[in-house]
């Protein structure tokens, strides 16, 4: 029943990340940039481009610029996040690959780093009256949600043991829609709770700003509007009155 | 290099540009610019008053606008409220407001976004900070959209590149849309329509203002310096801020412009139907305004027969210009592909030096110790030259070229980190002097620093709102009024032109060209 109910939800939530993170990307995609707007100065190529959102997405360049405390509890977050979920990859692949068998102990310092950049953008989020001024509920809400995550998760390795080979085989059994029972253990149940409920939420909320940086005109545009001519469709109709004089 | 300053020895340490003011909520809520009349809504299209289902109009408006702004919907939506942007624009660092933190102000459009387009907003409003519309935040967004000069400071930081230029400029399209337009920018569209410039000086005006100049230049060179208007055939056709007809020191820098066409030899000329480089259309968020005053260059161009399009100094008509004129009113193919359209008229001056094609005898402008305010929409919105931060260096390397005595200000408040001058983005309008002069704060402490440090007199800088707003500003802050300078003035004062006047330049002429 338990396990029915789990394996219910993840095919819930996965169909609800990608289909609306899938929407939403191709809602950004199909609405016209009319103006180039590139903050300058910017690169005046496309693979100049290419370098400066990898700075932005990589290293955070323009937040470093702003303020080194966000920059560092944010980083630290997203560093530490993007090591956890490479470790995570195990539970859904037999062979493992190289990689992901060298991550594997880093993992475990990183979900501690990962719970840390949260904690310290919290205390920033509350103790900075101009970064309170401007939380809604939602905001710390989201917060907790990823602090939870992490807690559950570590607590599996070094509270309450759970048996990860009996998760593995729920997550491989999942992907060839064979059910395979879930261990019934309380942080468990919470951590894979949570993160079904973390990527039903996606599409919904400010974590938009994963696909939407890349879809930012001020980063994303080639500095070229003398070179070569920008014309959005529905600017382009507008000229059809034009009356030109020879 | 450096002159022993009478107040370098004082205890007490200047602010800091950067000071942190403590949150003051509220204190710039009255602050509102006067209403446009209904005649002036009723020329450029909006309703002369509010309408009667504003509240519809105004959501199916956003709507729209979603639609064909990706830079508003992706904005609306990426923001995460990390506080990065909170203490970098020049009206909060000035006064405390937190409503003038980028991201609040934002969130003044965000939260009615997220209560009628976003799943959340509808279904649990309370949860993400969504708001219906209402009579007080139509209020807010009328005070605070207008406390906003679109010079995209916060955009530098944010790690989503989001821009609250865009976010305003979309809300004062909303406004103009339902009936509630701001005077000073509708009334000045109207003027460029009807008579081609934001002043409204007619050609006849136009003329004897130029003959006058003329006039001027002659007594002090000798020479025949020539101000043409609508002459056709001409290679190039300057567009210039209209200030530069009748303000100081605007008008020194246009003199310093028809030197520098002198000397190159080039034949040029102004246009009386493309008699202002503005384009305020950008100011209030429209497309179609700002095509249609951009149009206005494009026929100035096509009936004067011209090659090449130079425009003045001006910060957001740089910015219009470079960034958005090929596509409002191109392609420009009829004119001499070997030069970039437009062009500005630093990279014109500086090409020339370049070349060494120009003379200056920099000992003319000794009486000024400089410094150089990067205006913010040339600064983060535009180039010069070949190179990213061309728009940096070519008007410091000007000021080099004719100046002894230059000093940066601080570096993070320069360059792409400069501060607007607290007057841009249609706010150079004297009902709202208050947060015009707490604007300029940031910018003033960092010319106090220099002023301490260096003993620098003088701040020159290429935007006609700049030009006109520190002239206010200044002496509010214990500084001379003419303190701001063109820099093409520098380039007038400085130049040695063949056939003058003593050209050698002899000094006494030195007190005369400084009025």
């Amino acid at each position: 029943m338990l396990t029915m109910a789990y394996a219910l939800l993840f095919y819930v939530a996965t169909l609800v990340l990608v289909a609306g993170l899938g929407y939403r990307i191709w809602q950004y995609a199909a609405t016209p940039a009319p103006l180039k707007i590139p903050t300058t100065p910017a690169p005046v190529t496309r693979s100049g481009v290419v370098v400066r959102m990898a700075r932005e997405v990589l290293v955070f360049e323009s937040l470093f610029k702003s303020n080194k405390w966000i920059w560092a509890f944010g980083f630290l977050f997203h560093a530490a996040l993007a090591v956890v979920l490479l470790r995570h990859f195990r539970y859904f692949q037999q062979p493992v690959w190289t990689v992901i068998a060298l991550v594997q102990p880093f993992g475990v310092y990183a979900g501690f780093a990962m719970v840390a950049g949260l904690v310290g953008l919290w205390v920033r989020r509350i103790i900075v009256p101009r970064v309170r001024y401007i939380s809604a509920p939602s905001d710390h809400l989201m917060l907790l949600l990823l602090v939870l995550i992490g807690a559950s998760g570590l607590a599996m390795k070094f509270v309450a043991h759970t048996d990860i080979v009996a998760v593995k085989a729920f997550f491989l059994g999942l992907m060839r829609f064979d059910i395979q029972p879930l261990p019934a253990d309380a942080p468990l149940l919470i951590h894979l709770g949570l993160v079904a409920l973390l990527m039903i939420i996606f599409p919904f909320s400010k974590l938009l700003h994963a696909p939407g940086v890349f879809f930012s005109p001020t980063r994303n545009q080639v500095d070229n509007p003398r070179e070569r001519r920008h014309l959005a469709k529905w600017a382009a109709r507008l000229e059809t009155g034009r009356v030109d004089k020879a | 290099m450096d002159v022993q300053h009478p107040f370098s020895d004082t205890e007490e340490a200047l602010p800091d540009p950067l000071e942190m003011p403590a949150l003051c909520p509220g204190a710039m809520a009255e602050s509102k610019p006067y209403k446009a009349t209904d005649k002036m809504q009723e020329a450029l299209g909006y309703p002369g008053e509010l309408v009667e289902n504003w509240k519809e109009v105004a959501i199916d408006k956003l709507g729209e606008l979603l639609g064909k702004y990706r830079s508003l919907k992706v904005y609306l939506d990426s923001c995460v409220k990390c506080g990065a942007c909170t203490d970098k624009c020049h009206y909060f660092l000035g006064t405390g407001d937190p409503k003038n933190m980028p991201v609040a102000r934002q969130d003044l459009l965000r939260k009615v976004y997220r209560r009628h387009f976003t799943f959340a907003g509808k279904y649990a409003p309370w949860l993400v900070g969504a708001q219906d519309l209402t009579e007080e935040v139509l209020d807010d967004w009328y005070s605070y959209f207008h406390q906003c000069s679109q010079c995209r400071r916060c955009s530098v930081y944010c790690p989503y590149g989001i821009d609250t230029a865009e976010i305003s400029m979309a809300a004062r399209e909303i406004m103009d849309t339902i009936g509630v337009g701001q005077k000073y920018c509708n009334e000045i569209i109207g003027k460029v329509f009807t008579v081609g410039n934001n002043l409204g000086l007619p050609p006849k005006a136009l003329k004897a203002t130029l003959e006058d100049l003329e006039e001027e230049m002659e007594e002090e060179t000798g020479l025949p310096i020539r101000m043409p208007l609508d002459e056709k055939g001409a290679d190039i056709l300057l567009v210039t801020p209209s200030a530069d007809f009748f303000a100081s020191p605007h008008m020194e820098g246009l003199m310093g412009y028809a030197k520098v066409f002198h000397a190159s030899g080039i034949s040029w000329t102004l246009s009386s139907h493309a008699s202002e480089a503005a384009n305020f259309g950008m100011f209030i968020g429209s497309y179609e305004t700002m095509r249609e005053v951009s149009l206005r260059i494009r026929k100035a161009a096509e009936d004067l027969g011209v090659k090449r399009i130079v425009i003045g100094e001006c910060g957001h008509a740089w910015r219009v210009a470079y960034s958005f004129m090929n596509t409002l009113a191109g392609p420009f193919d009829f004119l001499d592909p070997n030069y970039p359209v437009p062009q500005h008229i630093c990279e014109f001056t500086w090409d020339l030096i370049e070349k060494g094609e120009l003379k200056f005898d920099k000992s003319l402008n000794d009486h000024m110790r400089l410094t150089f305010h990067d205006s913010c929409n040339v600064a983060r919105a535009s180039r010069m030259g070949d190179k990213p931060g061309g728009q940096f260096e070519i008007p410091r390397n000007i000021i080099k070229a004719t100046c002894n005595h230059f000093y940066d200000m601080a570096d993070d408040t320069i360059r792409e980190k400069t501060f607007c001058c607290g007057g841009g983005g249609g706010l150079l309008s004297d009902e709202i002097m208050d947060i015009r002069k707490k604007g300029a704060q940031p910018r003033m402490r960092a010319l106090a620093e220099v002023q301490e440090n260096h003993g620098v007199t003088h701040m020159a800088a290429i935007c006609a709102i700049c030009k006109a707003q520190f002239s206010k500003v200044l002496p509010e802050y214990g500084f001379d009024r003419e303190a701001i300078v063109s820099v093409h003035q520098l380039v007038s004062n400085a130049i040695i032109l063949e056939g003058a006047n003593g050209g050698d330049a002899d000094d006494d002429d030195d007190d005369d060209n400084d009025e």
